[in-house]
C-alpha cells in the first residue's frame, strides 16, 4: 500500500532522499502550502510533504530535526521552518520557509480579525470546528505512529520504553512538563551513549 | 515613554513569552490568558475564548492566536508586531543551536543529544494527543470518528486535508 515502507529505504548509509535541495520559491511555496492546509495543527502537513511527498528528509532525520525544535523554546513548527529550510538552503532558505509559514496564515487571521470584529461568532462555526478538532486528534495519532516506525524498524527497545515512560508520565499521571524532562533527559542522553559505546566496542 | 505604546507592550510581552514557551505555543496559551486577559486588559475573557477557537479553526500554526491578540490591541501593526514578536527570536535561536549542533567536528555528542531527544519527544506528543482527545472525544461518535482518522492516516497516504474536511462536513451536519 505505502510505498514508503519498502525496506531497502532504511538501509543505513543509503539516503533514501534522491530529491535535490529545492530552491528558495520552491521552499517557501513548500511552506505555505503545508501552512495553508494545516487546520489544527501544521506537523501533520509538515511530516507528510516534506518526507513522504518531497523526500527531502528520511523519517529519522525528520524525527531528529523535529526532536531538536520541540525541546528548543517557541513555537515548534516556527522552529521547524527555520532549521528545515536552513538545511536545505543556508538562511535564505530557513528566512524563504519561515515567510512562507507564517505569512500567508497571518494575512488570513487578520482578514478574520476584522470579520470577528464586526459579526462576532457563528453558532454553526462551533460545530464544524468540533469535527475538526476530532480529526485533527486523528491525524496527530496517525503522526506519533509514523514517527514510532524507525524505532520499531531498529527494534529500538531502550527508546521505546523511553517513550512510554514520557507518554506515562504526562498523559496520563499529568506530572509537571519541567520535573519530567529534568528527568527523562539525562537518562535518555546516558542510556544513548551506554549504547552506542557497546556497539562501538 | 516606550510603557505607553501598545506596540512595543506586545513586542516585549510575546518576545519574552516565547522564549520561555517551552513545550511548544500550547504549552504558552494559559500565560497568554494571564497577560492577556488579567495583566493588561488587552480583552475580555470571552473574546479570548474566542480567540483561541478562531485560532483552532484556521489553517496555519496554532500560535497565531497572538495575531488576534495583537490586532484586538492595535489593529493591523499590532497583529504583524505580535506575531513576529513570538516567533522571530525563537526561530533564530532554532537556527543558531541546530547550526552548532551539525558543525562538522569529531565530536559524537551532538548527534547522541539529538538522538536521545527522539523518544522523548514522540512521547510529549502521544501524551498531548491524548490530553487533546479526553478534552475533544467526549461522544461515541466523536471517539469514532478520530479513531478512524487515526488508521486512515496510518495505513493510508492520503492528503490529510481530505480527512479534516470529512471532520468538518460531519461537524456541519451534526454527527459528531
Amino acid at each position: 500500500m505505502s510505498t514508503d515502507s519498502a525496506p531497502a529505504a532504511q538501509e543505513p548509509g543509503i539516503p533514501a532522499t534522491p530529491a535535490a535541495p529545492p530552491g528558495l520559491p520552491a521552499l517557501f511555496l513548500a511552506f505555505a502550502r503545508m501552512s495553508l492546509a494545516g487546520f489544527g495543527g501544521v506537523l501533520v502537513f509538515a511530516r507528510h510533504a516534506i518526507v513522504d511527498q518531497h523526500r527531502w528528509m528520511t523519517a529519522d532525520e525528520f524525527n531528529e530535526t523535529f526532536a531538536l525544535c520541540h525541546f528548543l523554546p517557541g513555537p515548534n513548527i516556527v522552529n521547524l521552518s527555520m532549521v528545515f529550510g536552513s538545511r536545505l538552503r543556508g538562511i535564505a532558505g530557513g528566512g524563504a520557509a519561515f515567510t512562507g509559514l507564517l505569512l500567508p496564515p497571518t494575512l488570513i487571521m487578520i482578514v478574520f480579525a476584522i470579520v470577528y470584529a464586526r459579526f462576532g461568532e457563528v453558532e454553526v462555526l462551533r460545530r464544524i470546528l468540533a469535527g475538526i478538532s476530532c480529526a485533527a486528534v486523528g491525524l496527530l495519532i496517525a503522526v506519533v505512529f509514523r514517527m514510532m516506525t524507525p524505532l520499531f524498524k531498529r527494534m529500538d527497545v531502550v527508546a521505546l520504553i523511553l517513550m512510554l515512560g514520557v507518554f506515562a508520565a504526562i498523559g496520563v499521571l499529568r506530572l509537571p512538563l519541567q520535573a519530567v524532562l529534568l528527568v527523562a533527559i539525562p537518562i535518555s542522553i546516558g542510556v544513548t551513549f551506554l549504547m552506542r559505546r557497546k556497539v562501538a566496542a | 515613554m516606550n510603557n505607553q505604546n501598545p506596540i512595543w507592550a506586545l513586542i516585549t510581552t510575546f518576545g519574552l513569552m516565547s522564549l520561555f514557551a517551552v513545550g511548544g505555543a500550547a504549552a504558552a496559551v494559559p500565560e497568554m490568558h494571564r497577560i492577556a486577559v488579567d495583566v493588561h486588559h488587552w480583552m475580555t475573557d470571552k473574546q479570548f475564548a474566542d480567540a483561541y477557537a478562531i485560532a483552532q479553526l484556521s489553517p496555519g500554526p496554532n500560535v497565531l492566536i497572538v495575531t488576534l491578540i495583537g490586532y484586538a490591541v492595535a489593529g493591523i501593526p499590532g497583529a504583524l508586531a505580535a506575531t513576529l514578536a513570538m516567533c522571530l527570536p525563537t526561530a533564530l535561536l532554532a537556527y543558531y543551536v541546530s547550526r552548532l549542533l551539525n558543525r562538522p567536528s569529531r565530536s559524537r555528542w551532538p548527534g547522541l543529544i539529538q538522538a536521545a531527544l527522539v523518544p522523548l519527544s514522540i512521547g510529549l506528543m502521544a501524551a498531548s494527543a491524548l490530553i487533546l482527545a479526553q478534552s475533544t472525544d467526549r461522544t461515541i461518535a466523536a471517539l469514532l470518528l478520530t479513531a478512524t482518522v487515526a488508521v486512515i492516516a496510518s495505513v493510508s497516504r492520503i492528503n490529510p486535508l481530505w480527512l479534516l474536511l470529512a471532520g468538518g462536513l460531519l461537524g456541519f451536519a451534526g454527527i459528531v
